[in-house]
């Protein structure tokens, strides 16, 4: 099909998709967006949120990402996130422990400007703790 | 001259210590083996993380408001030694060779007048770097608890360095780990990580990267990854001295193996030999004392 496009999924730890797609939707920092084939070239950063990939052969898959960035061409997306998981192999205990991490790491911040960002990320992951084990 | 029975107790201690540096040989192969696996698969992401901040940083490049990550404190003053070495020993020389390389440019520095901050990664450095730069050394993280080399123990790292890095006390952070080479070769590696150092992007990356929309804004996003790159570059580093250290690990075993061989095969000759020796002896006793009669 010619409205494919190559879409990776890198964490630091592994490769986690390469494969080809139809569309993508991405959690960016500034609000969600799809990727179809011969988007503008972007680069934007993502927050902890769910990616959803419509594979070529029609399947969609989930995956839950904790931060990061994207990188956007025409013909292929990369998504370098910091962590990233299947959404079916999230479970709300890791979930849980991730925030606890991040209350933490807020208590012990000590310039505001990055308590508040913490602060949005917490927000962030609480909201994606409602959403994802729910679903 | 050792008696029979005293080369026979060394024979089988020999033969114990073979049977454990055998043992830890296959360990370390197949640790190896996992460990390698686990550098190749971090590769894509920090390959593209380079590409991505390269042309990002060429096109901020002059810009006299860039990240101080990325352009430094402007002096050179205070330098702040990364040192990842081993947790353990019986490695060969995987863990002096880092530290030499360290040990060196640390006493090179401190020769022209600069301050030395050492954060010293992973036991055994902590440990021989600590006899000669005691006060030197400001921080200390061990892995010794973790199976499982992670993300998790980069992040851990780079928030200790980039926390140092935020409150102003060090201009300078270079990296020392060993370079995996290959399963017989490792070669210790010094590495700048603060400010950031990147390979010159060609003309034909630049171009593309001006037509690049940014969301949200270029210095944004530069500013939200480099301290993102400081970790991955641990992490880098962290995996490639994990493998460099079961690779060392294994091809000092292997050694160990091999010369406990050959110590075995020279104690058993001279057990055989002194064995005919005393046959003899006792030979000689018996047809003499028989023809005395």
């Amino acid at each position: 099909m010619a409205d494919t496009f190559n879409f990776e999924l890198v964490s630091p730890e592994r490769l986690l998709v390469s494969e080809q797609v139809t569309e993508v939707v991405i959690p960016a920092t500034l609000g969600e967006m799809t990727v179809l084939v011969n988007h503008a070239p972007t680069m934007t950063t993502i927050k902890p949120g769910v990616v959803t990939v419509k594979l070529a052969s029609g399947q969609t898959e989930k995956f839950v990402v904790f931060g990061g960035f994207a990188d956007i061409l025409p013909n292929s997306c990369t998504l370098l996130a910091e962590s990233a998981v299947a959404a079916q192999a999230l479970t709300r205990e890791t979930l849980q422990k991730r925030i606890e991490h991040a209350q933490k790491e807020i208590d012990n911040a000590d310039s505001d400007e990055h308590k508040t960002k913490l602060e949005q990320f917490l927000a962030e992951l609480t909201h994606l703790n409602h959403t994802v084990v729910a679903a | 001259m050792p008696s029979l029975k005293d080369l026979k107790n060394r024979i089988a201690s020999v033969k114990a210590t073979q049977k454990i540096t055998k043992a830890m040989k296959m360990v370390a192969a197949a640790k190896l083996r996992r460990a390698q696996e686990a550098a190749e698969a971090a590769r894509p992401y920090a390959e593209r993380m380079g590409k991505v901040l390269a042309s990002l940083s060429a096109a901020n490049a002059g810009n006299a408001e860039a990240p101080l990550l990325l352009s430094g404190t402007g002096k050179d003053q205070v330098h702040l030694l990364v040192v990842a070495t081993g947790e353990r020993g019986l490695a060969g020389g995987f863990n002096s060779s880092i530290i030499r390389l360290a040990r060196d440019h640390a006493l090179k520095l401190l020769s022209e007048g600069k301050t030395v901050k050492i954060l010293t990664v992973g036991r055994k450095g902590n440990d021989i770097l600590r006899r000669s730069f005691r006060e030197n050394i400001v921080d200390y993280i061990t892995f010794r608890e973790v199976k499982q080399l992670s993300f998790v123990q980069a992040d851990e790292v780079a928030s200790k360095v980039l926390t140092m890095f935020n409150a102003g006390e060090f201009d300078i952070a270079t990296l020392f780990y060993a370079r995996f080479q290959s399963v017989i070769s490792q070669v210790a590696t010094a590495q700048q990580i603060i400010p950031a150092k990147f390979n010159d992007v060609s003309a034909s990356d630049n171009a593309s990267a001006a037509l690049y929309e940014y969301e949200p804004s270029e210095e944004e996003i530069l500013e939200d990854l480099l301290p993102k790159n400081v970790a991955i570059q641990i992490f880098r580093a962290l995996l490639e001295n994990n493998a460099s250290f079961y690779g060392a690990q294994m091809s000092a075993m292997d050694n160990a193996t091999r010369n406990a061989g050959d110590m075995i095969n020279r104690l058993t000759l001279s057990y055989n030999r002194q064995r005919q020796a005393q046959i003899t002896k006792e030979l000689i006793e018996i047809i003499s004392g028989a023809e005395a009669l």
